[in-house]
């Protein structure tokens, strides 16, 4: 029965993309329309094959071959997301790298978002769907809720990134940093996200374990104020239902607040509460130690995302934002410091007793570096938050060195950090293909954050210098292009920060082929839900 | 079923709770932590008291220090033109052609100048000057307008080909695809090759004469010299605004060309964004670069 009200709703999407397509008011909303088409008739003919055939889950069971999906699926967009990364890193070195047959689609301007939404949303979201899903299983000691609610969610998630992506080559874009994709995909990520919430929620509320553990506290946190930041900063009305183009519902100033309230708690819920529950999971297991402080999670759990969403201010310092909200930014990014540094001392804390490890296991090198760079950029990001420091960084490149130490180190490392620990588990698999390609992967990795945080500093306090600096008169010293040129060597520096960054992900990606292709496999299985205790 | 946590006889106890193998010690919070997380509290209660900070219905506290950032800049631009008001109106009413040599207001005029060029100019004259295609050269001595102090003021006043400005520069080139014949603008190009360099096909140049004596001389004069009075460039110096090649020139003679800069003194036109010290602050330093007259 449900499969003909499945069969009835594919058709009548395909049908009304079509006409879509057909009425299309510009060439991003008529390859989304063709696309959508075809994926749900594409559906459409699966259903349609598998009526009458009855599927029977095991209810004791894990769901696992989700998070199998989601392991590909993080390191496929890490590589793609990385490589976007590097080549306009180049083309911001080279400017003749923006090719002119390519003006309009491979620019810099329409690569740049689709470099961040694939690290972000793409590598990272995926990273913390797949980890979520395994996370909540085992400390719950229950399988996911909603029985093929996770598939819809993990499918679902990868079309609204080919259609962010997509969209952005074709011009399809709201003009809002990480909130880019227009209105119809918008309206599907949040039907993605409640379903993401559902599953999460309902694994959470069947769970066999009497108390909920740290990790999903933060899992948790992490969907529940996405959906709501998402649903704020996205407030539009589309100029037609035929055309990408949608207006926002906030004007001047409020618009630019509401944006960076959303753009710095991206950050904060998205990159942080989200990897501080994947950091609560894997290095504990990896240790095989007690987490350092069951007081300290709490304090600093509710501490981070009480403080945190009133920080988005900072980012419009000396704005047309009045001096208040500006204040009240920067004070409570300050105060934010200590409940960020909470989750890093629980991190590094559980390694007491364990810290022969260090030399011994690089994936716990890399959980650990990943602490490491979380606790750097959660000092200078409140620094960077005072007026005084913010007149000089803001808009130069010390941000964007800011940014990717957090999202290199931090996001990047301690995903690498779990995907290792991953892929021998869900293949079943005694252990890693090679140890020695992961402490590849470490070095190349590490040192290509070094290369790319230092080149930052370098220009972004040069430039910022070369834009203050003033004669005796009180007159400019320096044209915008002065600084520009100024910057190439160390832009150059900062590409090949990246192409390190990114030849270490490919060696991790062979490594975990070769796991799941050649490691030895392991007989005992852990996919038995059974509660600890 | 997961591997037991390695335990240490010295080891804090346990909350007594376990998921899938983890447990957490009862440690307090570091001591350290807490004492800064307490610090950063305080410190941000006495901030938002001497800054402003805390909205209410229609207005936010403003501060016991009376801290403004709109204040500040009002200030700070206020006292830097106090500073500079004296010199700036003896820039005003001096001649323009003995700004250069006054020991006070010369070196002065250029440091303004090249503050006002890198702003408003660098942006198509390029930031040393040099031009770009369609923008000129401000370094060499070839100039369309004329490069005496008084003329380049004049020009950078009222800008050129602008709508915005009556008394803009202006000169209109006619597209010449639509007068001439294909083979006559192959033979003019020609012939203006010729003029500076050698021209590709030379079995063409003598009838490119008679097509620029008919059609061309008029403004870029009997020579090829030009005409600064009608902004005609100097078609024998090879230096070229749009490049001097076969297929740009002929580009340029079937289509014309229409470049536009515009007015920006204050005083001249509302589109006008300088004062008229930096208008002559600017004249000033681009005649020093290197052409001037």
């Amino acid at each position: 029965m449900v499969n003909y009200f499945k069969l009835i709703a594919l058709g009548l999407i395909t049908f009304f993309a079509m006409i879509a397509a057909n009425y299309a008011r510009d060439l991003a909303y008529m390859v989304h329309a063709l696309l959508i088409a075809g994926v749900s008739f594409g559906l459409f003919i699966w259903v349609l094959r598998g009526v009458g055939t009855k599927v029977v889950h095991p209810q004791d069971e894990y769901m696992d071959d989700v998070i199998r999906f989601g392991v590909i699926a993080t390191a496929f967009w890490g590589v793609v997301g990385f490589l976007a990364g590097v080549f306009i890193a180049f083309q911001l070195a080279f400017p003749v790298l923006n090719f002119d047959w390519a003006q309009g689609y491979a620019n810099f301007g329409r690569l740049r978002p689709l470099h961040t939404s694939a690290v972000i949303f793409a590598f990272g979201g995926n990273a913390l769907l797949a980890t979520s899903f395994y996370v909540v299983q085992r400390t719950s000691a229950a399988r996911l809720w909603g029985g093929n609610l996770a598939w819809f969610v993990f499918w679902g998630y990868q079309l609204f990134i080919v259609l962010a992506a997509t969209g952005y080559l074709l011009g399809g874009t709201q003009s809002k940093e990480y909130a880019e994709p227009e209105w119809y995909v918008d309206l599907w990520l949040t039907v993605v996200w409640v379903a993401y919430l559902a599953v999460f929620l309902g694994t959470v509320i069947k769970r066999k374990e009497p108390h909920i553990y740290v990790a999903n506290w933060f899992f948790l946190a992490f969907i529940v104020t996405v959906a709501m930041l998402h649903l704020v900063n996205n407030m539009t009305i589309p100029v037609s239902i035929f055309g990408s183009k949608s207006v926002i519902v906030w004007a001047g100033v409020q618009d630019a607040m509401v944006q960076w309230w959303y753009g710095h708690n991206a950050v904060g819920f998205f990159l942080t509460a989200g990897f501080l529950g994947m950091m609560y999971y894997f290095i504990p297991k990896q240790a095989e130690r007690p987490v350092f402080s069951y007081k300290l999670s709490i304090i600093h759990f509710w501490a981070l995302i009480f403080l945190y969403i009133w920080a988005g201010p900072h980012h419009l310092h000396y704005t047309a934002l009045p001096d208040w909200a500006s204040t009240l930014g920067m004070v409570f990014s300050i105060v934010l410091w200590m409940p960020s540094w909470g989750g890093m001392i629980n991190g590094l804390m559980t390694l007491s007793g364990a810290w022969d490890k260090l030399r011994t296991d690089p994936v716990i090198r890399m959980m650990v570096i990943s602490v490491g760079f979380y606790g750097m950029s959660t000092f200078e990001g409140p620094m960077m938050s005072i007026r005084a420091v913010n007149s000089l960084s803001h808009y130069t490149d010390w941000t964007i060195g800011h940014v990717h130490s957090g999202a290199l180190g931090w996001n990047g490392m301690i995903t690498f950090g779990a995907l290792y620990f991953l892929v021998p588990v869900l293949w079943k698999r005694e252990r890693l293909y090679s140890l020695q390609l992961v402490s590849w992967h470490f070095w190349l990795a590490t040192i290509g954050i070094v290369l790319y945080a230092a080149s930052m500093w370098v220009t972004g306090i040069m430039e910022g210098l070369m834009w203050r600096e003033v004669d005796a008169n009180g007159f400019l010293v320096n044209s915008f292009a002065d600084t520009v040129a100024a910057k190439f060597p160390m832009y150059v520096v900062r590409g090949l920060g990246g192409v390190m960054f990114l030849a270490g992900s490919i060696i991790m990606c062979f490594n975990l082929w070769m796991t799941v292709r050649k490691a030895p496999a392991k007989e005992a299985s852990l996919t038995v839900a059974v509660p600890a205790e | 079923m997961s591997k037991a946590p390695k335990k240490f006889d010295n080891d804090p106890s346990t909350t007594g709770h376990e998921w899938d193998g983890i447990e957490e010690f009862n440690n307090p919070l570091p001591r350290w932590w807490l004492w800064v997380f307490y610090a950063t509290i305080v410190w941000g209660i006495g901030y938002t008291i001497a800054y402003p900070a805390w909205p209410g219905i229609s207005n936010a506290t403003a501060g016991v220090m009376g801290w403004s950032t709109r204040a500040i800049i009002a200030a700070d631009l206020k006292e830097a033109e106090d500073k500079l008001a004296p010199i700036n109106a003896k820039l005003e009413a001096a001649e323009l052609t003995e700004i250069a040599s006054d020991p006070e207001l010369g070196p002065y005029a250029v440091s303004a100048g090249s503050a006002v060029f890198k702003t408003w100019c660098a942006q198509c004259h390029g930031s040393g000057a040099a031009g770009a295609k369609g923008y000129p050269n401000l370094l060499d001595n070839d100039w369309l307008w004329g490069g005496d102090i008084e003329a380049i003021y004049t020009t950078i006043s009222h800008g050129i080909r602008n709508e915005d400005d009556d008394d803009a520069r202006y000169s209109e080139m006619p597209a010449f695809g639509e007068l001439l014949e294909k083979e006559e603008i192959d033979q003019v190009v020609n012939f203006v090759m010729s003029l500076s360099g050698e021209a590709p096909d030379p079995s063409l140049v003598a009838a490119g004469a008679v097509v620029y004596e008919d059609n061309c001389s008029a403004c870029h004069m009997e020579d090829g010299t030009g005409d600064r009075e009608q902004g005609a460039p100097n078609l024998v110096d090879a230096i070229w605004l749009y490049g001097g090649d076969y297929d740009t020139l002929k580009e340029t003679v079937t289509y014309s060309r229409y470049g536009v800069m515009p007015p920006w003194s204050r005083d001249a036109s509302s589109a006008g964004r300088l004062t008229e010290a930096q208008v002559r602050a600017v004249s000033a330093y681009v005649h020093q670069l290197g052409g001037g007259e």
